[in-house]
Protein backbone atom coordinates (compact mmCIF):
# COMPACT_ATOMS: atom_id res chain seq x y z
CA UNK A 1 0.00 0.00 0.00
CA UNK A 2 1.55 3.14 -1.12
CA UNK A 3 1.01 6.33 0.70
CA UNK A 4 0.69 9.25 -1.57
CA UNK A 5 2.02 12.48 -0.25
CA UNK A 6 0.84 15.55 -2.01
CA UNK A 7 2.56 18.79 -1.42
CA UNK A 8 -0.01 21.09 -2.95
CA UNK A 9 -3.32 20.97 -1.10
CA UNK A 10 -5.20 22.89 -3.76
CA UNK A 11 -6.03 19.81 -5.77
CA UNK A 12 -6.84 17.59 -2.81
CA UNK A 13 -10.43 17.21 -1.66
CA UNK A 14 -9.42 16.56 1.94
CA UNK A 15 -6.70 19.14 2.11
CA UNK A 16 -8.90 21.74 3.75
CA UNK A 17 -9.99 25.11 2.53
CA UNK A 18 -12.92 23.64 0.65
CA UNK A 19 -16.17 25.54 0.41
CA UNK A 20 -18.90 22.99 -0.12
CA UNK A 21 -22.08 24.55 -1.51
CA UNK A 22 -20.05 27.68 -2.01
CA UNK A 23 -20.46 28.67 1.64
CA UNK A 24 -17.56 29.17 4.01
CA UNK A 25 -17.25 27.12 7.17
CA UNK A 26 -18.44 29.91 9.45
CA UNK A 27 -21.47 30.71 7.36
CA UNK A 28 -22.40 27.06 7.12
CA UNK A 29 -22.20 26.68 10.89
CA UNK A 30 -24.37 29.78 11.34
CA UNK A 31 -26.96 28.18 9.11
CA UNK A 32 -26.76 24.95 11.13
CA UNK A 33 -27.41 26.95 14.27
CA UNK A 34 -30.26 28.89 12.69
CA UNK A 35 -32.02 25.77 11.49
CA UNK A 36 -31.78 24.11 14.89
CA UNK A 37 -32.88 27.29 16.66
CA UNK A 38 -35.79 27.61 14.25
CA UNK A 39 -36.89 24.15 15.33
CA UNK A 40 -36.70 25.18 18.99
CA UNK A 41 -38.93 28.15 18.33
CA UNK A 42 -41.28 25.97 16.31
CA UNK A 43 -41.51 23.66 19.29
CA UNK A 44 -42.56 26.58 21.45
CA UNK A 45 -45.06 27.95 18.99
CA UNK A 46 -46.58 24.58 18.23
CA UNK A 47 -46.99 23.80 21.92
CA UNK A 48 -48.73 27.17 22.20
CA UNK A 49 -51.02 25.94 19.43
CA UNK A 50 -51.50 22.69 21.33
CA UNK A 51 -52.68 24.47 24.47
CA UNK A 52 -54.80 26.82 22.48
CA UNK A 53 -56.57 24.06 20.57
CA UNK A 54 -57.12 22.26 23.85
CA UNK A 55 -58.95 25.31 25.24
CA UNK A 56 -60.10 26.75 21.94
CA UNK A 57 -63.40 27.99 23.36
CA UNK A 58 -61.95 29.82 26.34
CA UNK A 59 -58.63 31.15 25.10
CA UNK A 60 -58.01 34.88 25.72
CA UNK A 61 -58.42 37.23 22.76
CA UNK A 62 -55.08 38.93 22.14
CA UNK A 63 -56.74 42.13 20.89
CA UNK A 64 -58.24 42.63 24.32
CA UNK A 65 -55.03 41.88 26.18
CA UNK A 66 -52.48 44.04 24.38
CA UNK A 67 -54.25 47.37 24.08
CA UNK A 68 -51.71 49.80 25.47
CA UNK A 69 -49.37 52.30 23.89
CA UNK A 70 -46.82 54.13 26.05
CA UNK A 71 -47.77 57.71 27.00
CA UNK A 72 -51.31 57.30 25.67
CA UNK A 73 -54.49 56.29 27.40
CA UNK A 74 -57.20 54.41 25.64
CA UNK A 75 -57.82 51.27 23.70
CA UNK A 76 -55.26 50.73 20.92
CA UNK A 77 -55.13 47.05 20.07
CA UNK A 78 -52.06 45.91 18.12
CA UNK A 79 -50.66 49.36 17.35
CA UNK A 80 -47.65 49.07 19.60
CA UNK A 81 -46.79 45.53 18.53
CA UNK A 82 -47.03 46.63 14.91
CA UNK A 83 -44.61 49.42 15.72
CA UNK A 84 -42.22 46.92 17.33
CA UNK A 85 -42.45 44.70 14.25
CA UNK A 86 -41.62 47.64 12.06
CA UNK A 87 -38.63 48.60 14.21
CA UNK A 88 -37.26 45.08 13.97
CA UNK A 89 -37.73 44.90 10.19
CA UNK A 90 -36.12 48.31 9.91
CA UNK A 91 -33.09 47.20 11.92
CA UNK A 92 -32.89 44.18 9.64
CA UNK A 93 -32.70 46.55 6.70
CA UNK A 94 -29.85 48.55 8.21
CA UNK A 95 -28.11 45.23 8.85
CA UNK A 96 -28.38 44.23 5.18
CA UNK A 97 -27.07 47.66 4.26
CA UNK A 98 -24.10 47.09 6.60
CA UNK A 99 -23.42 43.71 4.96
CA UNK A 100 -23.68 45.32 1.55
CA UNK A 101 -21.25 48.09 2.55
CA UNK A 102 -18.94 45.37 3.90
CA UNK A 103 -18.83 43.65 0.53
CA UNK A 104 -17.65 46.94 -0.93
CA UNK A 105 -15.09 47.37 1.91
CA UNK A 106 -16.58 50.69 3.04
CA UNK A 107 -15.62 50.75 6.71
CA UNK A 108 -17.30 54.06 7.56
CA UNK A 109 -20.64 52.94 6.15
CA UNK A 110 -20.48 49.59 7.93
CA UNK A 111 -19.91 51.44 11.23
CA UNK A 112 -22.87 53.74 10.60
CA UNK A 113 -25.31 50.98 9.64
CA UNK A 114 -24.18 48.67 12.46
CA UNK A 115 -24.81 51.53 14.85
CA UNK A 116 -28.35 52.01 13.55
CA UNK A 117 -28.96 48.27 13.83
CA UNK A 118 -27.89 48.25 17.46
CA UNK A 119 -30.17 51.21 18.22
CA UNK A 120 -33.11 49.43 16.56
CA UNK A 121 -32.44 46.29 18.57
CA UNK A 122 -32.24 48.28 21.80
CA UNK A 123 -35.57 50.00 21.07
CA UNK A 124 -37.16 46.63 20.44
CA UNK A 125 -35.86 45.09 23.67
CA UNK A 126 -36.97 48.18 25.59
CA UNK A 127 -40.45 47.97 24.06
CA UNK A 128 -40.69 44.35 25.00
CA UNK A 129 -39.68 45.12 28.57
CA UNK A 130 -42.40 47.76 28.69
CA UNK A 131 -44.91 45.31 27.32
CA UNK A 132 -43.99 42.74 29.93
CA UNK A 133 -44.33 45.33 32.68
CA UNK A 134 -47.79 46.34 31.43
CA UNK A 135 -48.87 42.73 31.14
CA UNK A 136 -47.64 41.87 34.63
CA UNK A 137 -49.19 44.94 36.21
CA UNK A 138 -52.59 44.20 34.74
CA UNK A 139 -55.46 46.33 33.74
CA UNK A 140 -58.94 45.79 35.11
CA UNK A 141 -58.47 43.01 37.62
CA UNK A 142 -60.61 39.90 37.83
CA UNK A 143 -61.80 37.12 40.09
CA UNK A 144 -60.57 33.58 39.99
CA UNK A 145 -62.96 30.71 40.65
CA UNK A 146 -62.50 27.39 42.37
CA UNK A 147 -61.81 25.78 39.02
CA UNK A 148 -59.09 28.31 38.24
CA UNK A 149 -61.25 30.12 35.69
CA UNK A 150 -61.35 33.90 35.39
CA UNK A 151 -64.41 36.13 35.86
CA UNK A 152 -64.11 39.61 34.38
CA UNK A 153 -66.49 42.53 34.80
CA UNK A 154 -68.36 44.63 32.29
CA UNK A 155 -70.40 47.78 32.73
CA UNK A 156 -73.82 46.91 31.32
CA UNK A 157 -74.64 50.49 30.38
CA UNK A 158 -71.56 51.29 28.32
CA UNK A 159 -70.57 47.76 27.36
CA UNK A 160 -67.02 48.58 28.39
CA UNK A 161 -64.87 46.54 30.72
CA UNK A 162 -65.19 47.56 34.36
CA UNK A 163 -62.16 47.66 36.60
CA UNK A 164 -62.36 46.40 40.17
CA UNK A 165 -61.71 49.91 41.46
CA UNK A 166 -64.83 51.15 39.62
CA UNK A 167 -67.29 49.29 41.78
CA UNK A 168 -65.61 47.65 44.75
CA UNK A 169 -66.53 49.03 48.15
CA UNK A 170 -64.04 49.68 50.90
CA UNK A 171 -64.91 47.53 53.88
CA UNK A 172 -63.73 48.20 57.39
CA UNK A 173 -61.70 45.03 57.58
CA UNK A 174 -58.11 44.24 58.35
CA UNK A 175 -56.34 42.53 55.53
CA UNK A 176 -53.33 40.57 56.59
CA UNK A 177 -50.98 39.16 54.06
CA UNK A 178 -51.00 35.43 54.58
CA UNK A 179 -47.47 34.27 55.20
CA UNK A 180 -46.05 30.81 55.46
CA UNK A 181 -45.28 31.03 59.15
CA UNK A 182 -48.92 31.74 60.03
CA UNK A 183 -51.49 29.07 59.30
CA UNK A 184 -50.96 26.47 56.64
CA UNK A 185 -47.26 26.38 55.90
CA UNK A 186 -47.47 25.64 52.20
CA UNK A 187 -49.85 28.47 51.39
CA UNK A 188 -48.84 32.09 51.14
CA UNK A 189 -50.10 35.19 49.40
CA UNK A 190 -47.76 36.22 46.62
CA UNK A 191 -48.95 39.78 46.69
CA UNK A 192 -51.78 41.71 48.26
CA UNK A 193 -54.37 42.83 45.77
CA UNK A 194 -55.84 46.31 46.06
CA UNK A 195 -59.23 44.89 47.06
CA UNK A 196 -60.18 41.83 49.05
CA UNK A 197 -62.58 39.24 47.68
CA UNK A 198 -65.25 40.44 50.12
CA UNK A 199 -64.91 44.01 48.97
CA UNK A 200 -65.33 43.01 45.34
CA UNK A 201 -68.35 40.81 46.12
CA UNK A 202 -70.04 43.48 48.23
CA UNK A 203 -69.34 46.11 45.61
CA UNK A 204 -70.75 43.87 42.91
CA UNK A 205 -73.95 43.25 44.85
CA UNK A 206 -74.34 47.00 45.42
CA UNK A 207 -73.92 48.01 41.77
CA UNK A 208 -76.65 46.54 39.54
CA UNK A 209 -75.07 47.80 36.32
CA UNK A 210 -72.07 45.48 36.55
CA UNK A 211 -72.16 42.09 34.83
CA UNK A 212 -69.75 39.18 34.75
CA UNK A 213 -67.97 38.10 31.60
CA UNK A 214 -66.74 34.51 31.44
CA UNK A 215 -63.87 33.08 29.46
CA UNK A 216 -66.12 31.23 27.03
CA UNK A 217 -66.12 32.63 23.49
CA UNK A 218 -69.55 32.78 21.84
CA UNK A 219 -70.59 32.46 18.20
CA UNK A 220 -69.67 36.07 17.42
CA UNK A 221 -66.14 35.47 18.62
CA UNK A 222 -66.68 37.51 21.76
CA UNK A 223 -66.52 36.56 25.40
CA UNK A 224 -69.88 35.48 26.87
CA UNK A 225 -71.67 38.02 29.04
CA UNK A 226 -73.81 36.64 31.85
CA UNK A 227 -77.11 38.15 32.96
CA UNK A 228 -77.33 39.78 36.36
CA UNK A 229 -78.95 36.65 37.82
CA UNK A 230 -76.32 34.33 36.39
CA UNK A 231 -73.59 36.73 37.47
CA UNK A 232 -74.70 36.65 41.08
CA UNK A 233 -74.82 32.86 40.99
CA UNK A 234 -71.39 32.67 39.38
CA UNK A 235 -69.93 35.01 41.97
CA UNK A 236 -70.32 32.31 44.61
CA UNK A 237 -67.59 30.27 42.92
CA UNK A 238 -65.01 33.01 43.23
CA UNK A 239 -62.13 32.24 45.54
CA UNK A 240 -59.70 35.11 45.06
CA UNK A 241 -58.93 38.43 43.43
CA UNK A 242 -56.39 38.48 40.60
CA UNK A 243 -54.65 41.60 39.36
CA UNK A 244 -52.19 41.34 36.52
CA UNK A 245 -50.52 38.17 35.42
CA UNK A 246 -47.76 35.85 36.49
CA UNK A 247 -47.00 32.19 35.91
CA UNK A 248 -49.71 31.03 38.32
CA UNK A 249 -52.54 33.55 38.01
CA UNK A 250 -53.63 35.54 35.02
CA UNK A 251 -56.41 38.11 34.99
CA UNK A 252 -56.70 37.97 31.19
CA UNK A 253 -57.96 34.39 31.15
CA UNK A 254 -56.27 31.03 30.79
CA UNK A 255 -53.07 30.95 32.80
CA UNK A 256 -51.39 28.99 30.02
CA UNK A 257 -51.72 32.11 27.90
CA UNK A 258 -49.56 34.06 30.33
CA UNK A 259 -47.09 31.18 30.63
CA UNK A 260 -46.62 31.02 26.89
CA UNK A 261 -46.46 34.78 26.62
CA UNK A 262 -43.59 34.85 29.10
CA UNK A 263 -41.78 31.88 27.57
CA UNK A 264 -42.11 32.68 23.89
CA UNK A 265 -41.64 36.45 23.93
CA UNK A 266 -39.05 36.00 26.68
CA UNK A 267 -37.07 33.49 24.66
CA UNK A 268 -37.29 35.73 21.64
CA UNK A 269 -36.37 38.81 23.68
CA UNK A 270 -33.35 36.93 24.98
CA UNK A 271 -32.33 36.24 21.39
CA UNK A 272 -32.69 39.92 20.52
CA UNK A 273 -30.70 40.87 23.60
CA UNK A 274 -27.84 38.52 22.78
CA UNK A 275 -28.06 39.66 19.16
CA UNK A 276 -27.54 43.24 20.29
CA UNK A 277 -24.52 42.17 22.38
CA UNK A 278 -22.99 40.28 19.45
CA UNK A 279 -23.67 43.26 17.20
CA UNK A 280 -21.89 45.54 19.65
CA UNK A 281 -18.83 43.29 19.69
CA UNK A 282 -18.70 43.21 15.90
CA UNK A 283 -19.37 46.96 15.81
CA UNK A 284 -16.23 47.62 17.86
CA UNK A 285 -14.25 45.16 15.75
CA UNK A 286 -15.27 47.12 12.68
CA UNK A 287 -14.20 50.38 14.32
CA UNK A 288 -10.86 48.85 15.27
CA UNK A 289 -10.37 47.83 11.66
CA UNK A 290 -10.17 44.09 12.32
CA UNK A 291 -12.02 43.18 9.14
CA UNK A 292 -10.21 45.81 7.13
CA UNK A 293 -6.97 43.98 8.03
CA UNK A 294 -8.55 40.59 7.41
CA UNK A 295 -9.53 41.72 3.96
CA UNK A 296 -13.21 40.83 4.13
CA UNK A 297 -16.29 41.55 6.21
CA UNK A 298 -17.70 38.05 6.36
CA UNK A 299 -18.12 38.31 10.13
CA UNK A 300 -20.65 41.11 9.61
CA UNK A 301 -22.48 38.84 7.21
CA UNK A 302 -22.61 36.05 9.80
CA UNK A 303 -23.99 38.16 12.63
CA UNK A 304 -26.31 39.62 10.01
CA UNK A 305 -27.72 36.15 9.38
CA UNK A 306 -28.39 35.74 13.08
CA UNK A 307 -30.01 39.16 13.28
CA UNK A 308 -32.32 38.47 10.36
CA UNK A 309 -33.23 35.17 11.92
CA UNK A 310 -34.38 36.98 15.06
CA UNK A 311 -36.53 39.18 12.83
CA UNK A 312 -37.86 36.12 11.03
CA UNK A 313 -38.91 34.50 14.29
CA UNK A 314 -40.65 37.66 15.40
CA UNK A 315 -42.75 37.63 12.24
CA UNK A 316 -44.10 34.24 13.32
CA UNK A 317 -44.49 35.17 16.99
CA UNK A 318 -46.38 38.29 15.91
CA UNK A 319 -48.79 36.26 13.81
CA UNK A 320 -49.43 33.38 16.14
CA UNK A 321 -49.47 35.31 19.39
CA UNK A 322 -51.03 38.63 18.46
CA UNK A 323 -52.96 38.23 15.22
CA UNK A 324 -54.46 34.77 14.84
CA UNK B 1 -15.05 38.87 -2.50
CA UNK B 2 -17.05 39.10 -5.64
CA UNK B 3 -20.67 38.72 -4.73
CA UNK B 4 -23.26 38.18 -7.35
CA UNK B 5 -26.67 39.48 -6.41
CA UNK B 6 -29.81 38.48 -8.14
CA UNK B 7 -31.77 41.67 -8.39
CA UNK B 8 -35.18 40.41 -9.42
CA UNK B 9 -38.12 39.88 -7.10
CA UNK B 10 -41.68 38.70 -7.80
CA UNK B 11 -40.28 36.20 -10.34
CA UNK B 12 -38.70 38.90 -12.43
CA UNK B 13 -41.65 41.27 -12.36
CA UNK B 14 -39.62 43.90 -10.53
CA UNK B 15 -35.94 44.28 -11.30
CA UNK B 16 -33.76 46.59 -9.27
CA UNK B 17 -30.71 48.44 -10.44
CA UNK B 18 -28.57 47.76 -7.38
CA UNK B 19 -28.59 45.60 -4.28
CA UNK B 20 -29.28 48.63 -2.07
CA UNK B 21 -32.35 49.52 -4.10
CA UNK B 22 -33.57 45.97 -3.82
CA UNK B 23 -33.25 46.11 -0.02
CA UNK B 24 -35.40 49.24 0.16
CA UNK B 25 -37.88 47.74 -2.25
CA UNK B 26 -38.23 44.64 -0.08
CA UNK B 27 -38.63 46.84 3.01
CA UNK B 28 -41.50 48.71 1.40
CA UNK B 29 -43.15 45.45 0.46
CA UNK B 30 -42.77 44.00 3.97
CA UNK B 31 -44.13 47.20 5.50
CA UNK B 32 -47.19 47.08 3.27
CA UNK B 33 -47.82 43.44 4.18
CA UNK B 34 -47.50 44.20 7.91
CA UNK B 35 -49.84 47.19 7.55
CA UNK B 36 -52.41 45.00 5.81
CA UNK B 37 -52.13 42.41 8.58
CA UNK B 38 -52.60 44.96 11.34
CA UNK B 39 -55.44 46.66 9.46
CA UNK B 40 -57.27 43.36 9.06
CA UNK B 41 -56.54 42.47 12.68
CA UNK B 42 -58.15 45.67 13.91
CA UNK B 43 -61.14 45.87 11.58
CA UNK B 44 -61.84 42.11 11.41
CA UNK B 45 -64.14 42.17 8.37
CA UNK B 46 -67.17 39.98 9.01
CA UNK B 47 -66.84 38.28 5.65
CA UNK B 48 -63.46 36.92 6.71
CA UNK B 49 -64.35 35.94 10.27
CA UNK B 50 -67.63 34.18 9.41
CA UNK B 51 -66.34 32.01 6.62
CA UNK B 52 -64.23 28.97 7.24
CA UNK B 53 -61.85 27.01 5.09
CA UNK B 54 -60.64 23.63 6.37
CA UNK B 55 -61.93 24.46 9.85
CA UNK B 56 -60.09 27.76 10.14
CA UNK B 57 -61.35 31.30 9.64
CA UNK B 58 -60.45 32.89 6.33
CA UNK B 59 -58.88 35.76 8.26
CA UNK B 60 -56.46 33.41 10.00
CA UNK B 61 -55.58 31.80 6.67
CA UNK B 62 -54.75 35.24 5.32
CA UNK B 63 -52.58 35.99 8.35
CA UNK B 64 -50.66 32.74 8.03
CA UNK B 65 -50.16 33.08 4.28
CA UNK B 66 -48.97 36.68 4.62
CA UNK B 67 -46.59 35.57 7.37
CA UNK B 68 -45.09 32.95 5.10
CA UNK B 69 -44.77 35.56 2.35
CA UNK B 70 -42.91 37.86 4.74
CA UNK B 71 -40.71 35.00 5.93
CA UNK B 72 -39.89 34.18 2.31
CA UNK B 73 -38.69 37.68 1.55
CA UNK B 74 -36.73 38.00 4.78
CA UNK B 75 -34.95 34.72 4.11
CA UNK B 76 -34.48 35.22 0.39
CA UNK B 77 -33.39 38.85 0.30
CA UNK B 78 -32.20 39.81 3.79
CA UNK B 79 -30.49 36.50 4.50
CA UNK B 80 -29.58 36.38 0.80
CA UNK B 81 -30.68 32.81 0.28
CA UNK B 82 -31.55 33.93 -3.24
CA UNK B 83 -27.83 34.20 -3.97
CA UNK B 84 -26.88 30.85 -2.42
CA UNK B 85 -26.56 27.59 -4.28
CA UNK B 86 -29.90 25.86 -4.65
CA UNK B 87 -28.69 22.74 -2.79
CA UNK B 88 -27.83 24.79 0.30
CA UNK B 89 -31.10 26.66 0.04
CA UNK B 90 -33.14 23.49 -0.18
CA UNK B 91 -31.31 21.87 2.73
CA UNK B 92 -31.98 24.93 4.89
CA UNK B 93 -35.60 25.43 3.92
CA UNK B 94 -37.13 22.01 3.45
CA UNK B 95 -35.66 20.32 6.52
CA UNK B 96 -37.45 22.57 9.05
CA UNK B 97 -40.58 22.78 6.91
CA UNK B 98 -40.92 19.01 6.86
CA UNK B 99 -40.28 18.63 10.59
CA UNK B 100 -42.53 21.53 11.58
CA UNK B 101 -45.41 20.30 9.42
CA UNK B 102 -45.15 16.91 11.10
CA UNK B 103 -45.04 18.51 14.56
CA UNK B 104 -48.05 20.71 13.81
CA UNK B 105 -49.97 17.73 12.52
CA UNK B 106 -49.43 15.48 15.55
CA UNK B 107 -49.78 18.13 18.24
CA UNK B 108 -52.86 19.89 16.91
CA UNK B 109 -54.67 16.60 16.34
CA UNK B 110 -53.86 15.52 19.86
CA UNK B 111 -55.01 18.87 21.22
CA UNK B 112 -58.30 18.57 19.38
CA UNK B 113 -58.77 15.13 20.88
CA UNK B 114 -58.16 16.49 24.38
CA UNK B 115 -60.59 19.32 23.66
CA UNK B 116 -63.26 16.74 22.88
CA UNK B 117 -62.46 14.76 26.01
CA UNK B 118 -62.83 17.95 28.07
CA UNK B 119 -66.07 18.77 26.31
CA UNK B 120 -67.78 15.41 26.18
CA UNK B 121 -66.01 13.31 28.75
CA UNK B 122 -67.33 13.27 32.30
CA UNK B 123 -64.88 15.84 33.43
CA UNK B 124 -65.55 19.22 34.99
CA UNK B 125 -62.94 21.89 34.47
CA UNK B 126 -64.85 25.05 33.69
CA UNK B 127 -66.44 26.02 36.99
Amino acid sequence: MDTTVTTGTEDSVWGGGNRPLNASYGKMMMWFFIVSDALTFSGFLVSYGFSRFKFIETWPIADEVFTHVPFFHGNFPMYYVAFMTFILIMSSVTMVLAVDAGHKMLQKKVIFYMFLTIIGGAIFVGSQAWEWATFIKGDYGALETKGGRILQFVNAETGERAALRDFSTELPEDRIKHEKNAGIWYQADGYTTSFSLNEVIEGFKASPNILIRTETINEEGEKTLLTRQESLAKLKNATQVVEGANLIHNEYGSRLFADFFFFITGFHGFHVFSGVLINIIIFFNVILGTYEKRGHYEMVEKVGLYWHFVDLVWVFVFTFFYLV
Amino acid sequence: MAHEHKLEIFRGLVKFKSNIQKIWGVLIFLTIVTAVEVGLGITKPEFLTKNYFLGMKLLNWIFIILTLVKAYYIAWDFMHLRDEKSALRRAIVWTPIFLVCYLIFILLFEADYIYNVFKEGFLAWNF
